[in-house]
C-alpha cells in the first residue's frame, strides 16, 4: 500500500480554507460534513500535487506560529522589572487589559499601543486581568500563574503554612497570597482543559472567573476548577464544547458551594414543566 | 498456497538475488553500528543458514549466499523460471498481491498498538533524510479486541518511584497537550483525546507513608506537581472519602487524569500512514536468521542471530510473505514472550545470557463500570487506594471505573478475556466501600478483561536492543503503564535506532540486560 508520503505536520489543520486566523484553528470539534462542502481549488490541487500540499502545511503552519509567538514568555521584562510587570506587558501586548491594586485598568487602544508606566510599579500586585478575546493559550497562562509561584514552588491549595514538606524546595509562604482576584477569558480561542489544569496556583486569590464563550473547554476542564475554593463569581455560560450544560452547571455547583455559578439553564434539554402537567391532567385515568 | 514474488525475480538478471542481499546486508551493517565483535560477517557455513521451505524457484537466495555450486544451481534456477512462465506453471501476474506485506522492508514492528505506532511515528519523524526509512508495522487484528491499548483505563500520571518513568510520563503529557500540533494530518479533523485534568490521588497506610514520601521526594524533583497531604487535609478536600487507615496521601495537582485511549491509537494510525509507514494485516510466524559465532572480551563464546527474514502469515490463510528486514522492533505487548521465543531470545542453558527469556508474559486484568447515584462529585480524581483498589469517574453521569490487581495467588487464568464478576464482589467492592462509603450502594452496568504485559521481573518496561539477537528491538513489558508512556517510550526506541544511543530520556536501566545481570528497577506505584 502506497500512502501519500506527505512532508513533517506541525499545524492544527483547518476545515474550510475561507476560514483564516484564529478562527478557524478554534474549531475544536469540526462536523463531518464541512469536509464535503468547503473543498476548493486549492484543496483539490493539494490531493494531488505535494507542491501544492507543501505549500498549505506552509501556509497554515504559519499561523500556528503566529500563535506560538504571541504566547512567548518576556524573559528580559521579567527579570528586569519582575514578575507582575511581565506579565501585565504579556497580557496588554496581547490586547487585553490588566489592573494593578490601587490603580485605574490599563488597556491598550485600538491600534495595539499602551503605556508603559506599570513598569515603575514596584512590586504592586495585579488584582484583576481581562485577557477576553486573547489568543493566550497554555504557555501563555504561565506568565499569568507565576505570579502566584516563585521559582519552582508550587502551592498545595488546600494547605499554606502547615505541610508535611518533604522535598528540597523552600518552605512554603506563611501568608497567604492576596494577589489576582478576577480573571476573565472570554471568548478565548486557545483556552482549553488543560489551561484549566493550570490554574491551581491562583487558588489562594482567585475569587473571580470567566470563561463565557471559550470554544475549547468541556465539562473535564471544569472538573479542575474545584482547587479554586476562594472562586465566588464563575461564568460558564455559553461553552460549545461542554455535552450537557445543565448538568454541568448543577455539578459545577455542588463542587464549588460557595461559589455562584452562571451558566447554562438547569432546564436546558428538559420539557418543559406546565405543558407537561396540562397534557397529563387532561388524558383520563383508567378505571 | 505459497506466493512466489516473481516481477522483482523476472527483472533480477544479471544482478541477481544474491547481490541484493549483499546490498542489503552492507545496509545492515551500518545500521548495527556498535563495534566490539570480533566476529566475521562472512557468509556462515550452510549448517547455520536455516532454510526456508520456499517455491524450488527461489533457491537463487540460498545460492547466491553460499557462494559454491554457482553453476548448477543456477541453471536449474534458470529452467525452473522457464517452467514457471509455461502456461502450466505458477506465474500469475495479474493477481492482486497488494493485501501482502512488501518484500522488502527496513524496519518491521511487530504489533500495531500504540507502542508499535508510536516507534512508528517517531522513526519517521526522526529518519535523516525524509523518507530514508521504510517502515512495516505488522498487526494481526485490526479490530484491536484484544488489544491492551483499547482496553485500557486510559490514566497517565507522574507518580512513579523510578524517576525515568517520571520523565516518560511528564514527556508524554506534553506529547498529548500538543497531541494536534505533532499528530495534525491535512484535511482531517482535529483530536480530541477527552484529557480529564482531575490528577491521581494515590492513599497509603502507616507502613506505606515512608516510601510514599521518598516516592513524592523523587517526582517534585523530576519536575511533577504533586503534593502530599494529610487525612485531615483530605477529609476537607474529598468530604466523600473515609480516611480510617490512611496515613499519608499524594494528590497529582497536574498533568495527571485519564484520556481517551482509542482516540490516541487512531490518531497515530491515521498520521502514521499519511507519513508513508506500511501496514500489514497478518501474524508474524518465523524468523529467519543467521548465526555466527564470537567471543567476547573475556574469551567466552557467544552467538550472535541476526534476523533476516520476517515471515508474515496472513489472515485466515496459509499464505505468508517473507520480508528481508534489518530491523525487527517487538511491540507485541502481552505477547512479546512469543515473538521473542520465535526469534531465539532465552534458547540456552538457564542462567547464561543466552538462556534469559524476556520475561513478559499475559496477565488478565478485570475493569467493572458501575452506576453510584450518590457517589463522588466531579472532582473526583483517579483515586488507588492502599489496598491496590482503584476507580475514576466516567463522564457525567455518575458512573464510575474501577478495578484491583489481583495477588500473584489469584491470577486468573489469561486464556480468554472472559469476566469473573465475583472478583468485583470478594476483591474489589469491600476495599472501595470501605473507603467511599457511597459505594455502598451500586449497581454493576457492565465489565471488560484486558491483557496486562506484564513482566515478571521488575513491572517496568523493556526498551532497546537484545545483546544477542542484534537486530531485535524491545519495546514492551510496561505492565499496565505502557499506554500513558508510549510517545516517549516511541521516541526512545527510534533515538536508538537512528542514532544507537539514547539522547533525550536515558533508559539505559530498561535494557534486555537487566535480566541477566539480575539489576531489577522495581517499580513501586503499580495498580
Amino acid at each position: 500500500m502506497a500512502a501519500p508520503r506527505a512532508p513533517l505536520h506541525l499545524v492544527t489543520p483547518v476545515w474550510n480554507r475561507g476560514t483564516r486566523g484564529t478562527r478557524g484553528l478554534s474549531r475544536a470539534v469540526a462536523p463531518e460534513g464541512s469536509q464535503k462542502k468547503g473543498r476548493s481549488l486549492l484543496q483539490f490541487l493539494a490531493d494531488r500535487f505535494y507542491d501544492v500540499q507543501a505549500l498549505r502545511e506552509y501556509l497554515l503552519r504559519k499561523q500556528v506560529l503566529k500563535v506560538h509567538q504571541k504566547n512567548r514568555p518576556f524573559t528580559y521584562i521579567r527579570e528586569r522589572f519582575g514578575p507582575h510587570a511581565a506579565g501585565a506587558y504579556f497580557i496588554l501586548k496581547q490586547g487585553g487589559a490588566v489592573k494593578f491594586q490601587g490603580k485605574e485598568w490599563i488597556r491598550s487602544d485600538a491600534r495595539g499601543h499602551f503605556s508603559l508606566d506599570f513598569l515603575k510599579f514596584q512590586a504592586v500586585p495585579v488584582e484583576a486581568v481581562d485577557a477576553s478575546g486573547c489568543a493566550i493559550n497554555y504557555q501563555g497562562l504561565d506568565s499569568v500563574c507565576e505570579w502566584a509561584e516563585t521559582a519552582g514552588l508550587f502551592i498545595c491549595p488546600s494547605v499554606v503554612g502547615s505541610r508535611k514538606d518533604h522535598s528540597a524546595s523552600p518552605p512554603p509562604p506563611t501568608v497567604a497570597l492576596k494577589e489576582l482576584q478576577s480573571l476573565w477569558l472570554q471568548r478565548c480561542p486557545h483556552v482549553d482543559d488543560w489551561c484549566l489544569g493550570r490554574l491551581h496556583p491562583l487558588a489562594n486569590s482567585l475569587q473571580e472567573l470567566s470563561l463565557a464563550g471559550c470554544p475549547r473547554i468541556s465539562e473535564r476542564g471544569l472538573a479542575s476548577l474545584h482547587h479554586l475554593q476562594n472562586l465566588r463569581r464563575l461564568d460558564i455560560s455559553d461553552l460549545p464544547a461542554v455535552s450537557n450544560p445543565g448538568l454541568t452547571r448543577i455539578l459545577v455547583e455542588e463542587m464549588l458551594p460557595s461559589c455562584q455559578v452562571l451558566g447554562a439553564d438547569w432546564a436546558q434539554g428538559l420539557p418543559s414543566g406546565p405543558e407537561e402537567q396540562s397534557r397529563d391532567t387532561a388524558s383520563p385515568l383508567p378505571a | 498456497m505459497l506466493r512466489r514474488a516473481l516481477q522483482p525475480g523476472l527483472s533480477r538478471g544479471v544482478l541477481g538475488r544474491g547481490l541484493g542481499t549483499h546490498r542489503g546486508r552492507s545496509t545492515l551493517g551500518k545500521v548495527e553500528g556498535s563495534g566490539g565483535y570480533r566476529g566475521s560477517w562472512v557468509a556462515p557455513v550452510s549448517s547455520y543458514v536455516t532454510f526456508r521451505t520456499r517455491d524450488p524457484t527461489h533457491d537463487g537466495k540460498t545460492v547466491g549466499r553460499l557462494g559454491e555450486g554457482d553453476q548448477n544451481g543456477k541453471v536449474s534456477e534458470i529452467k525452473k523460471k522457464i517452467q514457471s512462465v509455461l502456461p502450466r506453471g505458477a506465474w500469475n501476474p495479474l493477481r492482486d498481491t497488494s493485501y501482502l506485506p512488501p518484500e522488502h522492508s527496513d524496519v518491521v514492528i511487530v504489533g500495531g498498538g500504540v507502542i508499535g505506532l508510536s516507534v512508528a511515528y517517531w522513526l519517521k519523524r526522526l529518519e535523516k533524510p525524509q523518507g530514508a526509512i521504510r517502515v512495516l508495522v505488522v498487526e494481526r487484528d485490526h479490530t484491536y479486541s484484544q488489544a491492551s491499548t483499547a482496553l485500557s483505563v486510559g490514566g497517565i500520571r507522574q507518580q512513579f518511584s523510578v524517576p525515568e518513568n517520571i520523565q516518560l510520563s511528564l514527556f508524554s503529557v506534553e506529547f498529548l497537550r500538543n497531541i494536534n500540533e505533532y499528530l495534525a494530518v491535512v484535511d482531517d479533523p482535529p483530536l480530541d483525546i477527552q484529557f480529564n485534568p482531575s490528577g491521581y490521588l494515590l492513599l497509603a497506610s502507616e507502613k506505606g507513608a515512608a516510601v510514599m514520601e521518598s516516592n513524592v521526594k523523587v517526582q517534585r524533583q523530576e519536575g511533577a506537581k504533586v503534593c502530599l497531604m494529610s487525612p485531615e487535609q483530605l477529609r476537607n478536600k474529598f468530604p466523600w472519602i473515609n480516611t480510617e487507615g490512611v496515613a499519608l496521601a499524594s494528590y497529582g495537582m497536574e498533568h495527571e487524569g485519564w484520556f481517551d485511549p482509542w482516540c490516541l491509537l487512531q490518531g497515530l494510525r491515521r498520521k502514521v500512514q499519511s507519513m508513508g509507514v506500511l501496514f500489514c494485516h497478518g501474524e508474524v510466524t518465523r524468523f529467519v536468521s543467521s548465526s555466527s559465532h564470537t567471543e567476547t572480551t573475556s574469551g567466552e563464546e557467544v552467538t550472535l542471530r541476526r534476523i533476516h527474514e520476517v515471515h508474515v502469515k496472513m489472515d485466515r490463510s496459509l499464505e505468508y510473505q517473507p520480508v528481508e528486514c534489518a530491523l525487527v522492533i517487538n511491540a507485541a505487548g502481552a505477547w512479546s514472550g512469543q515473538i521473542a521465543e520465535l526469534a531465539g531470545v532465552g534458547k540456552g542453558p538457564p542462567g547464561t545470557l543466552q538462556g534469559t527469556q524476556l520475561p513478559v508474559e499475559l496477565r488478565k486484568r478485570y475493569v467493572y463500570l458501575w452506576h453510584c447515584p450518590q457517589g463522588p462529585g466531579l472532582e473526583t480524581p483517579f483515586v488507588i487506594d492502599a489496598s491496590g483498589a482503584y476507580f475514576r469517574r466516567e463522564g457525567l453521569g455518575n458512573n464510575y471505573l474501577g478495578g484491583c490487581s489481583p495477588t500473584e495467588e489469584e491470577e486468573p487464568d489469561p486464556g480468554n478475556l472472559e469476566v469473573d464478576h465475583d472478583f468485583f464482589q470478594d476483591k474489589v467492592w469491600p476495599p472501595l466501600a470501605q473507603r467511599v462509603p457511597a459505594f455502598e450502594t451500586l449497581k454493576v452496568r457492565s465489565a471488560w478483561a484486558g491483557y496486562y504485559d506484564y513482566n515478571t521481573f521488575d513491572q517496568n518496561g523493556v526498551v532497546g536492543p537484545h545483546p544477542l539477537v542484534v537486530n531485535m528491538y524491545f519495546a514492551t513489558g510496561f505492565s499496565g503503564h505502557g499506554l500513558q508512556q508510549a510517545p516517549a517510550v516511541g521516541r526512545a526506541v527510534a533515538e536508538m535506532v537512528l542514532d544507537g544511543h539514547f539522547r533525550t530520556i536515558n533508559l539505559s536501566p530498561f535494557l534486555f540486560n537487566r535480566f541477566y545481570l539480575g539489576e531489577k528497577v522495581q517499580e513501586h506505584n503499580i495498580i
